[in-house]
């Protein structure tokens, strides 16, 4: 509820907070410019950046250069780098739309971590406690338990936001302190905890709830298997839902001016819990495919910090679920090449995470990137238009 | 001092905001400078006050070339503005907002209270701006709290005044008032400027009269000579008519019937008290008052945006009062709100969305949650072909419209519903001539098709323009109601003012 002065000339709206036109930038810059060029100059320049870095540390220009040779086999040189960049992108892509499409409609959901571990949980649960089922069966209701995990893992912070106004970020940060722990205590309850261990980790899941791997015929260590599709199917959906569909027409009027959507009549409080859910969900979703197709089981830590990554991957993508897997992409090719330069160039993976940093200091401040190439952002030229309107 | 702008042109990224404009302001005498939304006025003014440096064109200053590379440069000119949108601190006194930032000192760091009071004191004393100095800014009324904004300009030494819309957010008594300060302003050898678009208060207050259309200076226009046809045909640049054609109404049966309807805000003060009203098919009634006087609250009691605490709403004899705003929207309810841009339109929808914003949920724009993108497409591209949205693109976004268009837009989506209930709240607001006109007659069209009308709007002018009826509020009450055949603009105004029936 938005509060007037009686003159009507200082409105005070909660969601208005210093954040808001960051929000804006984020999710509404959609033209191509903005939405493509500035993100691959974010890119480039990150890595020049991490090159200079990488100098600066006492390695050669040709040592610089083989590092960022090795990043590039490490990414796409094989099938088997394609395979592991593939494996590293699926969660991204998952946990990408989770924070995208809570930012769409106007919410910042930093609980990735603990809807992707809850998700997690409740799919290794499904996984390894009901025998006997085929895996057309079983698989599935394994992977449903996972997305109901996460969805009501974000029920919390969405119905909490809408009932109370309780800040989501508070919450959702909040939530994953409780997830972390509760997943310490859960893997330590006899009903989890694998028979004749004692540090926490879980039973394996049966066979008949395993994601199937896509290469394992060509070579066993190819980890990417049907979560991929999940996830490719999950940007479809959100890009359905939020285009195509009355619920997404309310997500995004919500986000962009949630006046004008009361005004129009639609119930902001039911879209904040429901965007919650299926941002929870997606993450959920997430944790599901790391423990159904990647680990088997559960152990602590195995969020690996894919919850907060999703955000990283969402500013880069502005939040379109169709750059959310070219993003994630991304990040998962950076991934999958770090680890083979780390092992084959003598440049720590570090580096990896300062230049996916830099991506995104560089997308959150166009400004920047637009001084540096000459390039008009849409935002700039928005507001002389406007200061010249009045 | 005498102000002259010599060929002033301003080259914004695809639109010349002023093209070679030259115009003076004497010394001692107001001049009017008038013109639609986008003709370059606020470019103008930006360039006058340091914020924007022309392209070409120069600045004189009794006869010297003047070079503002800031704001700073502007006011040690001599150049004081006196905006729309007051720039005070609501919480600070009004001799703390007085010295901000120029606060006299008694040693590094330590404020001189004595001597900032006694110079605000001073200078309203000279020029007859009765204030207290030590009143707290946002007790006072708005009227006082512009004159706040005169006394902050003067204490910084400005000889020329600019006043963007000063009248705006007056009520006609304190636009009378302001009148009286802008005369003694005058008599002390000021120059004033006075934009506005109010054409009856250039003619009444001012000594020349600048009119500009499309960035370029349409023409000067003398006070003693012009008439609010000239002015508003040289301001569009073709014929406008401003009296709006109607017949008289024949009013049907009761459409919209308020009993005892009361609102409260978080505090439990009303902001709504004993409002009865009822609105029949046919007739437009208009309510006036003073902004912030309740009408946005009765707005919102009727279209169910904000809950009542007693008091009954109905609608064709149904009882409201607990529907939600879709129900009501779907009872029969058109609604153009009063806070275009923050109500609305989603500014980064397209126009075509913008089209459907609150009838998406419904055939035929959508149906078993799918919307129908042809349909919605297909009436966007009507929709702004009859209502005369321009340029006709349904997929620009709404930021891109003009104020005068995104109101047509707002109003094609409401009008264009075949229901028996309209409320406009302030429905010319801030746009041109051009749009206002059209909107009127939009307005007399939808009454004429047998529906109910109910108008707020802070524009006497309009009221009188359009309603058939009229009720005025006052702190939260309906405290008069005459016909308007009955009544006259001072009687109105009186009652604006709380002065009691």
């Amino acid at each position: 509820m938005s509060i007037t002065s009686p003159d009507g000339k200082i409105t005070i709206e909660p969601d208005d907070g210093p954040g808001a036109s960051f929000f804006r930038r984020l999710t509404q810059a959609t033209d191509w410019k903005s939405g493509f060029v500035i993100p691959l100059l974010a890119v480039f320049t990150a890595l020049v950046i991490g090159a200079i870095i990488i100098m600066l540390t006492g390695s050669s220009f040709t040592e610089m250069i083989d590092a960022y040779l090795a990043l590039l086999k490490g990414s796409v040189g094989s099938l088997r780098a394609i395979s592991v960049t593939l494996t590293e992108a699926t969660p991204l892509i998952l946990t990408g739309l989770s924070v995208a499409i809570a930012f769409r409609a106007g919410l910042f959901n930093i609980g990735g971590e603990g809807q992707l571990l809850i998700g997690g949980m409740s799919a290794v649960l499904v996984g390894f406690s009901i025998t006997g089922l085929p895996w057309f069966v079983h698989l599935p209701l394994a992977i449903a338990a996972g997305i109901t995990g996460g969805a009501l893992w974000g029920f919390i912070p969405g119905f909490l936001k809408a009932k109370t106004g309780a800040h989501e970020v508070i919450v959702t940060i909040m939530l994953n302190y409780v997830a972390y722990r509760l997943v310490d205590f859960l893997l330590k309850t006899t009903l989890f905890q694998r028979e004749g261990r004692n540090d926490p980790i879980s039973k394996n899941i049966m066979d008949s709830a395993q994601m199937p791997a896509l290469l394992q015929w060509l070579d066993p260590a190819m980890k990417v298997n049907i979560g991929l599709f999940l996830a490719l199917a999950a940007a479809g959906f959100v890009w359905w839902l939020l285009f195509r569909t009355n619920t997404g027409f309310e997500f995004r009027a919500v986000g962009a001016n949630p006046s004008a959507a009361r005004y129009a009549g639609m119930s902001v409080t039911k879209v904040y819990i429901l965007v919650m859910m299926i941002a929870g969900g997606l993450a959920g979703l997430a944790g599901t495919g790391q423990i159904l197709g990647v680990l088997d089981r559960a152990s602590p830590g195995f969020n690996a910090g894919l919850g907060f990554d999703g955000i990283a991957v969402a500013l880069l993508a502005r939040s379109n679920p169709i750059g959310v897997v070219l993003a994630a992409l991304l990040f998962g090719g950076l991934n999958a090449g770090g680890q083979y330069m780390q092992a084959n160039a003598d440049v720590g993976i570090d580096l990896i995470s300062v230049i996916q940093a830099l991506i995104i200091i560089f997308v959150a401040a166009p400004a920047l990137i637009s001084a540096i190439y000459r390039v008009k952002s849409n935002a700039s030229a928005t507001q002389i238009s406007q200061g010249w309107g009045s | 001092m005498e102000l002259e702008l010599r060929g002033i042109t301003k080259q914004f990224p695809g639109v010349l905001a002023n093209d070679d404009v030259s115009l003076t302001a004497r010394s001692g005498k107001v001049l009017a400078l008038i013109g639609e939304n986008g003709a370059g006025k606020s470019t103008l003014m930006n360039v006058l006050s340091g914020l924007y440096q022309p392209d070409a064109g120069e600045i004189l200053i009794d006869g010297v070339v003047q070079k503002f590379g800031d704001p700073g440069d502007a006011i040690k000119a001599g150049i004081g503005m006196v905006h729309q949108h007051f720039m005070l601190v609501p919480v600070f006194s009004v001799w703390e907002n007085v010295v901000l930032g120029v606060e006299p000192v008694k040693g590094p760091g330590i404020m001189n209270r004595k001597e900032a009071r006694n110079e605000v004191r001073d200078i309203s004393g000279k020029y007859g701006l009765a204030v207290d100095p030590d009143a707290m800014v946002e007790d006072l009324p708005v009227g006082i709290q512009q004159r706040v904004e005169i006394i902050k300009v003067l204490l910084r030494g400005a000889k020329i005044l600019v006043f963007d819309e000063p009248t705006a957010v007056l009520t006609p008594q304190e636009v009378i008032e302001f009148f009286g300060i802008v005369a003694e302003l005058k008599g002390r050898g000021a120059t004033i400027i006075f934009i506005t678009h109010k054409l009856k208060e250039a003619l009444a207050i001012a000594d020349d009269i600048t009119v500009l259309r499309g960035g370029k200076v349409a023409g000067h226009a003398d006070p003693h000579t012009a008439t609010p046809e000239l002015l508003a045909s040289m301001m569009v640049g073709r014929d406008i008519d401003l009296t709006v054609d109607k017949e008289e109404s024949t009013p049907g049966d009761t459409v919209l019937q308020l009993s005892g309807v009361r609102m409260v805000d978080d505090y439990g003060r009303a902001l709504l008290d004993h409002i009865d009203l009822s609105v029949r098919a046919g007739e437009i009634v208009g309510v006036a008052g003073i902004q912030g006087n309740g009408q946005t609250e009765l707005v919102e009691a009727i279209t169910g945006l904000l809950p009542i605490e007693a008091g009954k709403v109905e609608m064709l004899g149904n009882d409201i009062s607990r529907y939600s705003p879709r129900q009501r929207h779907a009872a029969g309810i058109a609604h153009v709100p009063e806070d275009r841009n923050h109500m609305g339109m989603v500014g980064s929808f397209t126009v075509a969305e913008n089209l459907v914003l609150d009838s998406y949920y419904a055939t035929p724009f959508s149906s078993r949650g799918l919307l129908h993108r042809d349909v919605i497409r297909e009436s966007a591209e009507h929709l702004v072909d009859a209502y005369d949205v321009r340029p006709p693109l349904i997929d620009n976004t709404g930021n891109a419209l003009s104020g005068g268009n995104a109101q047509k837009m707002i109003v094609a989506r409401e009008f264009s519903r075949d229901v028996p209930l309209v409320i406009c709240a302030q429905p010319t607001r801030g746009i041109d001539v051009g749009s206002i006109e059209y909107i009127h007659e939009q307005i007399v069209r939808k009454r004429d098709e047998g529906k109910a009308i109910l108008i707020v709007s802070t524009e006497l002018d309009e009221i009188f323009a359009l309603a058939d009826r009229i009720l005025v509020m006052y702190d939260g009450r309906i405290v008069a109601e005459r016909k308007t055949s009955e009544t006259t603009p001072t009687e109105i105004g009186l009652f604006m003012a709380g002065k009691a029936a």
